[in-house]
């Protein structure tokens, strides 16, 4: 089988992977992650500055449109340790604005937007709607053409960062062919936006009104290229969530371990018992597997082929060990494993919106089924 | 130690390594031949794997980084990789001599006298010696450590009374590694341990075949009855034994003595797998247009690509940080399970053809998957069951309390 990608690093992944761990479990710490679960906003300004002084977001922008020129493949160490910090910002929307601008924008449009971008400004994808399938091709919003200006109208969901983002991308239907435009949050009102309560009180998303939003014709992305926008899209998207569920696992088993080297019933450390430790193991296992293919999919991501085996592979493995750890953590825990004070419940919620994003594990398997065996 | 390789010769060597394995690899010798060494029944089946292990290191393609004055060739141990890599290439055979190669040579070379590693070493490359391992007893089983069969000084000899068991080659072997109690009253049960080189063909050593599950023969019980060996069979000194005993299972990870090379056990190819089941049939349409089977399948692929690249992460030390032992520890766990589950889910594929086995015309693939299925316990059983890996990696690697 020839499209089985391999695994590898580049120097500044590795750079870049000390340089997160030690910001995001620094600037991270789960008190302030829980302090932010209630605040309007969802993340503190001051973090979410120095991630762009620190060119985080300039990562996998090229270097004409004043970013850094490296690739996603960069982009995985940082979104990996954000996972396993429960930092949440607008990171991972904004990247993948970037590269949505990368595989469909025009040159005015990348020139305009992209090194804005690169510096901080947030931006976000309106992908999602209400027949909650994973096909992004599936959109039901329309939007009809006249005299230069394009009016959109229908819902988008599951918009994340949506009140934050200077620039939101929306899928549309343009007679009868899936289309981009760029809107920018100051056409969209005030009652446009309604905030939605999602499943990972760590994120913020926002359903979107699309009704009576006009632009104009320059706003949209090129129509010769949509196919390929969809494909980056799902592929990006795939890799950062995967990134951050695999760092996401990682950090509800180090929770979970710590618990069980701890915590005594019947006079002994619960971690000596096997009918905790074994699972655990097993668990261990698959996020080892998860992180596998993970630096996999990062290795291969531009590859014709090989990317998308590898990115699917990598979200399946991802989801499935990032669930099933934190499943297990809420049980190990027992009576305060129910509670909302165990960060168990945390992870588990996350994984849930992460499934819920780009398609869950099964979901990733069934696209995968047809890469390898049709 | 040796130098990095000469690139041109490197590259001279491995060409010649590849023509060689092309030219005269035999796949199909007429008779079945085993997928690992503990399958090894029929005199036909050892005489010929006893014969092409002789052959390749004859041709310098086995035991070609091992040190020269011992009888292996000195090179780097890229050689021998470029070689063992030849063999995958052209589907080899296995290399018989599984426990000499792979357990007692390192062990002997990294902590062996000048005397044994003139002994032992060329005997055991080129499969005149076969070597097998005595550590399971039939009351000791994953409480290795418990070992009992006693080991009594006498004079400078020591004189052998009790049982091995699970011993794969001992009806054949000329040497087992050997876990014996020389001290009934030590402080705990590990430090009354010893280990010896111990030799088979001796008076008061005695075996018995072991019919496995698969209806094959292909380890034994071994008794000892008054067996006298000499003091210098004695290995690592007294009350060492269990150090030694793990020191061998840390080989397998290639710490300090560098590989033999070939390899002991053939790696299921999945390809195979994926082939069975295209070509297998599900109400009239292909198998794998079967949506449980598809996502079952293609989680198999997932399993497998990782436990592949895993291999390659572990020699990348900026990928090791957390957890370094993690890998290398669950590798054994994960690969056997999952060879054992992937040739299960395979009979499934063959529809009311699974009912056939080897030796009937109508079983597909001469009946490869039962016996592969059945032969995989062997590895989850073997060398530790799957539930004694799992505590080794929640200890060793997770920090978590030991289980008592």
């Amino acid at each position: 089988m020839d499209n089985l990608g391999n695994i590898g690093t580049t120097e500044e992944q590795i750079e870049l992977m000390d340089v997160a761990t030690n910001f995001c479990r620094d600037k991270s710490p789960v008190d302030k992650v829980r302090g932010l679960l209630e605040d309007e906003l969802g993340y503190d300004p001051a973090i979410w500055q120095e991630i762009g002084e620190l060119g985080w977001l300039a990562i996998a922008i090229p270097e004409a449109h004043d970013g850094v020129g490296l690739s996603m493949a960069e982009v995985v160490p940082i979104a990996e340790q954000m996972g396993r910090n429960l930092m949440s910002t607008p990171f991972g929307s904004t990247t993948l604005a970037a590269q949505t601008l990368l595989a469909g924008g025009s040159e005015a449009q990348q020139a305009a937007w992209l090194p804005k971008l690169a510096a901080g400004t947030a931006a976000t994808l309106a992908l999602r709607e209400d027949n909650g399938d994973w096909d992004l091709a599936n959109v039901d919003a329309k939007g009809v053409e006249s005299g230069g200006t394009v009016t959109l109208s229908g819902k988008k969901q599951l918009v994340l960062w949506a009140d934050s983002a200077e620039l939101i991308i929306v899928s549309f239907k343009l007679d009868d062919a899936v289309r981009f435009a760029l809107v920018e949050r100051a056409a969209v009102g005030d009652g446009a936006l309604r905030r939605e309560a999602i499943i990972d009180e760590t994120a913020r998303s926002y359903e979107l009104t699309l009704d009576g939003i006009t632009l104009s014709a320059d706003a949209l992305l090129d129509a010769s290229r949509t196919r390929e926008t969809l494909e980056k899209i799902e592929l990006a998207a795939g890799l950062i969530h995967s990134a951050e569920m695999t760092g996401g696992a990682q950090a509800v088993l180090d929770y979970t371990l710590e618990y069980l080297k701890t915590r005594k019933q019947f006079g002994k450390i619960i971690g000596s018992y096997q009918a905790l430790k074994h699972p655990t193991v097993n668990n261990y296992v698959e996020y080892e597997k998860a992180r596998t293919h993970l630096y996999s999919a990062a290795h291969s991501w531009g590859e014709q082929g090989r990317g998308e085996v590898a990115v699917r592979m990598a979200a399946a493995q991802a989801h499935s060990s990032y669930a099933t750890a934190a499943d297990r953590a809420i049980q190990f825990h027992g009576g305060f494993g129910f509670t909302h004070d165990c960060d168990a419940q945390l992870h588990r919620r996350k994984a849930i919106l992460a499934g819920a994003l780009i398609g869950d594990a099964a979901y990733q398997r069934s696209k995968l089924a047809g890469l390898l065996f049709d | 130690m040796v130098d990095k390789p000469n690139a041109a010769e490197l590259k001279e060597y491995t060409a010649a390594a590849d023509a060689w394995f092309k030219e005269n690899t035999v796949r199909d010798p007429g008779f079945m031949l085993p997928l690992t060494f503990m399958e090894v029944s029929t005199d036909q089946q050892f005489d010929f794997l006893r014969e092409w292990q002789r052959k390749v290191y004859e041709a310098g393609y086995l035991g070609a980084s091992w040190p020269k004055e011992y009888g292996g060739g000195g090179l780097h141990s890229d050689y021998q990789r470029a070689a063992t890599r030849a063999m995958k290439k052209y589907d080899a055979p296995i290399m018989l001599n599984a426990i000499g190669n792979g357990w007692a040579g390192p062990l002997i070379l990294d902590l062996g006298t000048e005397e044994q590693k003139h002994k032992y070493i060329k005997g055991m490359l080129n499969a005149e010696d076969i070597w097998c391992q005595g550590f399971s007893e039939p009351e000791n089983g994953s409480d290795l450590g418990n070992a009992q069969l006693k080991a009594v000084k006498d004079g400078d000899d020591y004189v052998l009374n009790g049982s091995k068991i699970w011993t794969s080659l001992g009806d054949r072997a000329k040497y087992m590694i050997l876990l014996a109690r020389t001290d009934f009253e030590a402080e705990n049960k590990y430090k009354g341990l010893s280990f010896f080189l111990n030799p088979m063909k001796i008076d008061g050593i005695t075996t018995s075949r072991i019919k496995k599950l698969t209806g094959e023969y292909g380890f034994v019980q071994t008794f000892f009855t008054d067996a006298r060996i000499a003091g210098d069979c004695l290995f690592g000194g007294e009350g060492n034994g269990w150090s030694m005993a793990m020191k061998t299972l840390e080989y397998e990870r290639g710490a300090k003595v560098k590989p033999v090379g070939g390899f002991f056990v053939k790696e299921l190819d999945v390809m195979e797998i994926v082939e069975l089941a295209k070509n297998s049939m599900r109400n009239g349409k292909p198998l794998l247009d079967d949506p449980v089977m598809r996502d079952k399948m293609t989680q198999y692929m997932i399993d497998i690509q990782a436990l592949n690249l895993n291999n390659t992460r572990r020699r990348m030390p900026q990928l090791m940080q957390d957890k370094p032992m993690g890998l290398p520890l669950m590798n054994k766990l994960a690969r056997t399970e999952l060879i054992r589950e992937l040739t299960e889910f395979s009979l499934g594929f063959q529809g009311s053809k699974a009912g056939y086995y080897v030796g009937d015309e109508n079983a597909i693939d001469d009946g490869y998957w039962h016996r592969s299925y059945l032969n995989s316990f062997s590895a989850t059983i073997g060398g530790g069951t799957s539930e004694i890996q799992r505590n080794i990696v929640a200890e060793h690697a997770l920090g978590l309390p030991k289980t008592r």
